[in-house]
């Protein structure tokens, strides 16, 4: 048995390694333990349930669309993104998102807060002209105060420069 | 002046009026030398203030208090870059007798131009007497006599209130030390940093942290009369500006909107505050009753209009748009209206600040790195004072000679606050508990 134990729990720790490096910064309730009648929710592809951001993950190209310096346009490539995230909120109706917009470091304070708002602003915009309900979708900005990628480089100001979609739950 | 006969004094104030620029040719002053931080210093004594008798304080005795209060006065002067005070440990001690009544001929036998004496003196009713004395060595006569009546626990103020009668004294200029800072105490690692809103005295003393870090707090801002500061916090999870009043620690949300709203700043009056909101993704400039009531729209570009400052007279209005495609500076009326750009040359401006004397605006200039300058209202004269990585976010110093900004470290997003005067001379940082950022200096206090 301990000849397969040990690869069972290698793959389980790579598949949780995977999901940590996509988790997204708040984590699921915890089950609050009370006996709940209502049945737990299939799961779906690799365990996750329905309408959850884990699900969301899994089933589109990604939760993120990225900018240029001071720019909040949507591009053709981020197009193809929100189609898909626009594809799994069609088939999870009661899923909502927020869109958080986000600004690199090399910009002032004041300015980024609202530029991340406008990206926000930008992405929600897109997902509701392919039909996404603004009521299903909030906006908030964050300006330069999260950065995802903490160097000071080209490198990492462009993946900061970014609108995430969260699923609210 | 009786001043200008003292050898050492006089060949001070030249230095002094160099250092000012006052009367320098425009040509001289386009660009700053940060590598040239030659200046003469005038050299002033400061002996322990003495006691008629000591007396027990709360804040201990009288002759504690004097030696303390001379200690704060040492270090106000040293700071402003302009003076080299000699501290109690550096020169001999004085009586009571002696505060009215120097001791030229020793004192004239030290380096020192000039010479601060005083006392501290405990009244019947529970509160103190500082008198603050100030004598022109080699002319063997008085430039200026202050006195306080203070709460022992304010021991500083009358400190704070005598180094600036000596620095007004002694420059012309307006004094500064006796005021307040609020600034953004952060600590914790760059990708979740934690920010508190805090205060502190002009020179880092009674800092205490406001809020406790659970929520971002961001942009701080004094009432002119200190009793409120007007900032920005993801309390709700969203940013929104509060008004958070000092003595009762309660708040509220300056509007009802469910709208984001940003980059606070109160009418010099204190009777209106200036704010930025988005909707839809789209920021303009707004002005609502400090006491509350219906907003007024004052800008309506399709671009990022934000960061407004009112002029010292209350009738225009300094921001930052991107409707040209960059950032850059704007002024109009305080109703709106008369929009006109004042920044060119290159570059992106942020963050404008109208200096207290009303005569030049503080800016962020980004081009390549973030550096703080001054430029005129017309939008002339354009001076960068700093060249770091990223200084930004400028505030004045009560007597608009001296502009306090925050540095960040390339890398490590640490962050700190610094100052410099408009010479771009005398760069040093503040000591602060953690590190700092957003700083806002308020007016002398009342």
């Amino acid at each position: 048995m301990l000849k397969y134990a040990t690869p069972l729990l290698i793959t389980a720790s790579l598949v949780l390694a995977g999901c940590a490096k996509k988790a997204p910064d708040e984590l699921p309730p915890a089950p609050t333990g009370t006996s709940d009648p209502v049945a737990p929710p299939a799961p779906t592809g690799p365990g996750y349930a329905p309408g959850s951001q884990g699900d969301f993950l899994a089933n589109t190209m990604s939760d993120r669309i990225l900018f240029d310096t001071d720019r909040y346009n949507v591009d053709s490539q981020d197009q193809v993104v929100l189609q898909s995230q626009a594809q799994w909120l069609a088939q999870n109706p009661n899923a909502r998102i927020t869109v958080e917009g986000h600004a690199d470091e090399r910009g002032t304070r004041d300015y980024n807060l609202a530029l991340g708002e406008r990206r926000a602003n930008a992405a929600k915009n897109y997902l509701a002209s392919l039909g996404v309900s603004p009521t299903r979708m909030t906006t908030v900005s964050y300006g330069k105060e999260r950065p995802d990628a903490l160097g000071s480089n080209e490198a990492a100001w462009a993946q900061n420069r970014r609108a995430v979609s969260i699923v609210v739950q | 002046m009786a001043i200008t006969a003292s050898k050492h004094i006089k060949s001070w104030l030249v230095a002094f009026t160099i250092l000012t620029g006052l009367t320098m040719p425009a040509q001289a002053q386009l660009t700053v030398d940060v590598e040239n931080t030659a200046a003469d210093e005038l050299t002033i004594a400061v002996p322990g203030l003495s006691t008629p008798q000591s007396a027990e304080t709360p804040a201990g005795t009288t002759a504690e208090l004097g030696n303390k209060i001379s200690d704060v006065i040492v270090s106000n002067l040293r700071s402003s870059g302009l003076f080299k005070p000699l501290g109690r440990n550096q020169v001999r001690g004085i009586s009571f007798a002696e505060v009215t009544a120097p001791q030229f001929p020793y004192w004239n036998g030290t380096s020192a131009s000039a010479l601060i004496q005083g006392f501290v003196r405990s009244n019947g009713d529970g509160k103190l007497t500082v008198g603050c004395y100030l004598y022109d060595v080699a002319l063997e006569t008085e430039l200026t006599r202050t006195g306080f009546v203070v709460d022992p626990g304010d021991w500083r103020r009358a400190a704070h209130k005598c180094a600036d009668s000596i620095y007004s004294r002694l420059t012309g200029e307006s004094p500064f030390f006796d005021s307040r800072i609020a600034y953004i105490a952060e600590t914790g690692p760059k990708g979740n940093r934690r920010k508190r809103l805090a205060i502190m005295d002009s020179d880092g003393a009674n800092h205490r942290f406001i809020t406790n870090g659970q929520a971002t707090a961001l942009t701080p801002r004094f009432s002119p009369d200190y009793k409120r500061i007007v900032y920005l916090s993801f309390l709700d999870g969203n940013p929104r500006i509060y008004v958070y009043e000092i003595g009762t620690g309660r708040q509220t949300l300056i509007t009802q909107s469910t709208n984001p709203t940003f980059a606070p700043r109160w009418s010099p009056d204190g009777k209106t505050i200036l704010y930025s909101m988005a909707i839809a993704g789209n920021t303009d400039i707004y002005k609502v009753s400090a006491q509350g009531g219906k907003p007024t729209r004052l800008t309506s570009s399709p671009g990022i209009d934000i960061g407004g400052s009112f002029s010292p007279d209350g009738s225009r209005i300094v921001f930052e748009s991107d409707r040209s495609g960059s950032q850059q500076l704007y002024v109009m009326s305080a109703n709106g209206g008369n929009e006109r750009r004042i920044s060119f040359g290159g570059g992106r401006f942020a963050t404008p600040e109208w200096s207290p004397r009303g005569d030049l605006i503080a800016f962020t200039k980004m081009a390549g790195n973030f550096r703080v300058g001054v430029m005129t209202p017309s939008g002339g004269g354009q001076r960068l004072l700093t060249n770091s990585w990223q200084d930004e976010a400028p505030t004045w110093a009560p007597n608009g000679r001296i502009i306090q900004f925050f540095r960040t470290t390339r890398g490590s997003g640490k962050t700190g606050i610094w100052q410099v005067d408009l010479t771009g001379r005398n760069e040093r940082q503040l000591p602060t508990p953690v590190n700092g950022s957003d700083p806002a200096w308020g007016p002398l206090l009342p």
